[in-house]
């Protein structure tokens, strides 16, 4: 049951072959039988699930169901959940339950679907190997001993393991599209504004996206249908039609141009994932493509110009948590402004506390013009990259990560180590563009996934582009040993 | 450029964050490590460039001032850490 697409599994729905209850079970199963072991849940919600289940079936029983009533999925557990608790993976956040649904939330809500639990991240977003979670690492199902990358590694090993037919994640610098890659999964990062913000714990505002991290392109864009769309409550929301993914998906490739960013292929890749890579692209050749080689000269600019961006937008979004109005608060607080310090201190794991501090430095007064303003410029640079790229290609191409999934501890020394995760995927945050990550092959036995980056809201190109590689490869059916 | 313990005392002050003496010498390198790092920027000549704060150029969208919220005070209070008669609760501020 746990190895069928959605469309598969919608029309055993609809047909009566297997109610979501059954099927809702079979995932809680599942559930209990290796998150012990991988740790991808922080929260699993079998009651709500078993009720949101009886209740599909009720409308299934009716035929007033959707395409997604009754199956199941798990949330990143950054999304508010009314009457569940929410911690985004920290302690500050350990005792909140939310008052309120994230967009993301209501929606899959009210398409029917089944919310199995809330899955395990770094705190606050703040990681590429689900390190520095409050509540302990994740474990990659490909080899337990690695990390699955992050932040959304609980999405992306509960995905792995077959523990959810679908999930969400949020990617502010590639934290949908590198566990992806480390996890053999389709991760879809879509167009700033695309997927509502509202009630997605900020981390970086100008960067933070949701999507979908699924098995296959179909399945994205199964999920995309459902999460996309203008919400008034997001102020950066993008008052645009969605079309329907599904619709594209089989659309020819003749024609199409790839440009290959020299940048992505140079000093620092893995030359045994550059290997991966470029025979994904030359089969996407054989198909009737295009290549081009092309420049992104910024491209060094990505991960210094983030950590500026992203830490001064972290500072200020997280000194909502104040220890008064809601979460952690420190025992016996002399006076306010040890309330405040010492609540924040204990709340905040050291990761979330270092980018607090450095977007602070960075903003404070004398130093904004030198890192703030100048961050906002070379953006504006990396931007340009693109735009002017997409004058001569449909899309790029090139790694989601410079290796495939690493073992843990082995970036936790210098922050800046682990920072280099993600050279290849933080410029499409700072841009805002659509980027995804798909299964292009193994590195000695660990998953390696090709990055096709698009145009402002190309995101069904994007998956018209991996769905037609998906129809001639396997590599995304392939499941770890010990899950199948 | 560096940061040394009296800057990482007074950034940690600035953002209110409670740092354990013995941990600020690891904090002050991991800092000037990121600071390092975003040293790169500045061999880039930015002269004239627009800072750019949203990737799509968008203007913030403005609404009807119309009250479209209802009054969730309860729900909201009922997560806070010590309320009381409907007020959030904090140590003496004024004697």
């Amino acid at each position: 049951m746990h190895n069928k697409s959605l469309s598969e599994l919608s029309t055993a729905l609809q047909t009566g072959d297997i109610s979501s209850v059954e099927l809702t079970q079979h995932y809680l199963d599942r559930i209990n039988q290796y998150n012990g072991d991988l740790n991808a849940f922080i929260t699993v919600t079998e009651d709500r699930a078993l009720e949101q289940a009886k209740a599909a079936d009720k409308l299934l029983a009716e035929k007033k169901g959707g395409p997604l009533t009754g199956i199941p999925l798990a949330h990143k557990d950054i999304f508010c959940t009314k009457g569940v608790r929410t911690s985004c993976a920290s302690r500050m956040l350990d005792k909140f339950i939310a008052p309120y649904d994230a967009t993301v939330v209501e929606k899959t809500d009210s398409a029917g679907m089944v919310t199995l639990g809330k899955t395990n991240m770094d705190e606050f977003a703040m990681g590429s190997s689900n390190e520095t979670s409050f509540y302990g690492p994740v474990k990659n199902p490909w080899d337990t001993g690695c990390v699955p990358g992050g932040s959304s590694g609980g999405s992306a090993a509960a995905m792995a393991a077959r523990l959810a037919p679908v999930a969400t994640g949020t990617d502010t610098g590639g934290s949908i599209r590198q566990p992806s890659s480390l996890c053999n999964l389709t991760g879809l990062k879509p167009t700033y504004g695309r997927i509502s913000r509202y009630g997605m714990i900020a981390f970086a505002s100008s960067l933070d996206q949701a999507g979908p991290m699924a098995n296959s392109a179909e399945d994205a864009a199964w999920l995309m249908n459902i999460m996309s769309g203008f919400d008034p409550r997001d102020s950066t929301s993008v008052d645009r039609d969605v079309p329907d993914y599904t619709a594209t998906l089989n659309d020819s490739l003749e024609g199409l141009t790839i440009g290959l960013p020299k940048e992505y292929f140079g000093e620092g890749l893995d030359p045994q994932v550059a290997e991966v890579v470029e025979t994904a692209i030359k089969q996407y050749e054989a198909m009737g493509a295009k290549l081009k080689e092309i420049t992104l000269p910024n491209t060094h600019l990505a991960v210094p110009t983030y950590y500026v961006v992203a830490p001064a937008e972290c500072s200020s979004n997280l000194s909502r948590m104040d220890g008064v109005r809601f979460g952690h608060r420190a025992e016996d607080p002399k006076d306010l402004m040890d309330l405040y310090t010492r609540s924040r201190g204990e709340g905040f794991g050291e990761e979330v506390k270092r980018r607090i501090m450095i977007g602070t430095y960075a903003l404070s007064a004398g130093y904004y013009d030198a890192y703030y303003l100048k961050a906002q410029q070379c953006r504006r640079l990396i931007r340009d990259d693109f735009l002017k790229a997409y004058e001569e290609v449909d899309v790029i191409m090139g790694p989601s990560a410079p290796t495939p999934a690493f073992r843990f501890g082995e970036k936790t020394d210098d922050p800046v180590a682990m920072y280099m995760e993600d050279i290849y995927t933080i410029n499409v945050n700072l841009a805002g563009l659509p980027g995804m990550s798909i299964p292009a092959g193994f590195v000695n036995g660990l998953p390696v996934g090709l990055q096709i980056i698009g145009n402002y809201f190309d995101e069904a190109r994007l998956l018209n582009v991996a769905h037609q590689y998906q129809q001639q490869t396997d590599w995304h059916t392939r499941i770890p040993d010990a899950f199948k | 450029m560096s940061l040394d313990k009296h800057d990482v005392e007074k950034i940690a002050h600035l953002a209110r964050l409670s740092i354990q003496e013995e941990d600020i010498p690891h904090y002050a390198q991991g800092l000037n490590n990121i600071l390092n790092l975003v040293e790169q920027m500045s061999a880039v000549d930015t002269s004239g460039i627009q800072p750019m704060a949203h990737p799509l150029d968008a203007h913030q969208r403005l609404r009807p001032d119309e009250v479209t919220e209802v009054d969730q005070r309860e729900a909201f209070q009922a997560i806070a850490p010590k309320t009381e008669a409907g007020v959030y609760l904090v140590p003496k501020v004024i004697e």
